[in-house]
């Protein structure tokens, strides 16, 4: 039983990044957005250097959460269109673990770029450099964190045509949590604190976040997709 | 055990029977409470030492600010029990919470604003209990928007309760977590504890128009739910007898 588990995860995290390799242009979407909505910060506000290190982190962390958040709403779309989400749900394994495959394909996808690519980012605003390894830990374990939430609230929404925004509106409060500490750990980093304390924190939502979420999005996508 | 009660509780024609005695007199009750606390807060109750008048809306803003999170509370709650026990009732009455509760909620952040005028000389100030506010009234968006979404009613039910319960979750977090982010930034503005313990006679006519809001919340749900029986059992029988009968009194009063 517990192999099976396992192979039904691994299972459906091959095929997810499989669909997305195949795929490659949508895939880089979200890693994409990030990098050029980043150019909308100097723009809107000011070139000058001082100024933008001093918001880098935030910005930085916000444009990683709208990143995920956008591009979590395709995690169940896909498969319920097509049926195979219904062949998931009708399959007598247990819906857990296919869910946590999926989410984790999720996070390789977008999470993990994001991640290292955001050191680019922090270059272009002047971020001071003790933030760069602060930023690169809290963006891998609060993406994650970021993931398993938002597939919440896309289980929640992907039997609707239009969920997109309706999906910002569910999960952006459940998000705020995750926002503050991890540009905490940056800030901390930046001042010379001791960064592993937030960091701490956000590897504890995220631990709990893996232990509960999948329960959720399991039974959601029984709930819901009935419409 | 006898759990007869329970089961009676779930009818929405005993509900809807019952509240129909007893909306009068709660009504009547919560009028009183909230006529005799406002009087009372507003002309009777000593000024402050520090703010003088202006602290007198914290007889509307401390209870808006309880029966906010409690309603928070009471609607994840019936959506738990309309989940484990598929309670028709318990549905419909996290559905008449959702607006109240989002209504209440934005009563406390607009009298803090107003208040937070005259006493930090500014509208808004990011304290911890505010943004916790804020993000209160973010979620009851959210679930009132989910309620709305859906066309299948038993979906968007279900749905719905689920969001309500993940809140719930998630309260805890959020509110521990901009307590610590505030104390991080803490800007050196006036906290908002000016009084650390209120005189007995400021706090009286408060703990009345606490009691007051309790009730005229109760009211209010009960009124929501009712319309929100009449909307979901249109087609049954009794809500047909009911229509007759106000449509029969009103032609007897035309002739």
């Amino acid at each position: 039983m517990r192999k099976q588990a396992s192979n039904s995860f691994y299972a459906y995290l091959r095929r997810d990044l499989l669909l997305s390799y195949r795929r490659l242009g949508e895939a880089a979407s979200p890693l994409i957005f990030f990098v050029m909505a980043s150019t909308l910060v100097p723009l809107g506000m000011t070139p000058d250097l001082a100024s933008l290190a001093k918001i880098a982190p935030g910005i930085i962390w916000v444009l990683a959460l709208l990143a995920t958040m956008l591009s979590v709403g395709g995690l169940f779309a896909g498969d319920y269109q097509d049926g195979s989400l219904e062949q998931l749900l009708i399959s007598p394994q247990i819906l857990v673990m296919p869910v946590l495959g999926k989410v984790t394909a999720h996070w390789l996808i977008t999470g993990l770029p994001l991640t290292l690519v955001s050191p680019l980012l922090g270059l272009m605003l002047s971020m001071p450099e003790a933030g760069y390894l602060p930023m690169m830990a809290s963006l891998a374990l609060g993406t994650a964190c970021l993931s398993l939430l938002g597939a919440v609230g896309a289980a929640l929404t992907v039997s609707l045509h239009k969920g997109g925004m309706l999906l910002a509106l569910i999960v952006m409060p459940l998000y705020m949590p995750v926002i503050i500490f991890g540009g905490a750990t940056v800030q901390y980093g930046i001042d010379g604190l001791i960064w592993t304390a937030p960091l701490a924190i956000l590897g504890a939502m995220l631990a709990a976040a893996i232990a509960l979420c999948p329960l959720a999005i399991a039974s959601v996508l029984r709930l819901t997709s009935i419409n | 055990m006898n759990w007869v009660w329970f089961y009676r509780l779930a009818s929405p024609l005993w509900f809807y029977q019952t509240t129909t005695r007893w909306l009068p007199w709660l009504g009547l009750l919560a009028f009183i409470l909230l006529a005799t606390g406002l009087v009372w807060g507003l002309g009777f109750a000593p000024q402050d030492a520090k703010q003088g008048n202006s602290f007198r809306i914290i007889y509307m803003h401390v209870p808006a600010s309880f029966l906010a999170l409690a309603g928070y509370f009471l609607m994840a709650t019936a959506g738990a029990i309309g989940l484990i026990w598929k309670m028709k009732l318990s549905y419909m009455v996290m559905k008449a919470a959702a607006p109240i509760g989002a209504a209440l909620t934005f009563l406390a952040l607009f009298t803090g604003a107003v208040w937070g005028k005259p006493t930090w000389g500014s509208y808004w100030v990011w304290d911890a209990r505010i943004t916790s506010m804020l993000i209160l009234l973010f979620l009851y968006f959210g679930v009132l928007a989910l309620q709305y979404a859906f066309h299948n009613e038993e979906a968007s039910n279900k749905a719905s309760a689920i969001l309500a319960l993940i809140g719930t979750v998630n309260i805890p977090i959020i509110y521990k977590s901009v307590d610590w982010w505030y104390t991080l930034h803490q800007p050196s503005t006036i906290k908002l504890t000016s009084a650390p313990s209120m005189h007995p006679d400021m706090f009286q006519p408060l703990l009345v128009m606490i009691l007051g809001f309790y009730c005229f919340y109760i009211v209010a749900l009960c009124l929501f739910t009712r319309v929100e029986i009449l909307r979901r059992e249109r087609k049954t029988g009794w809500v047909g007898d009911l229509v007759g009968e106000l449509n029969g009194s009103t032609e007897g009063k035309r002739q």
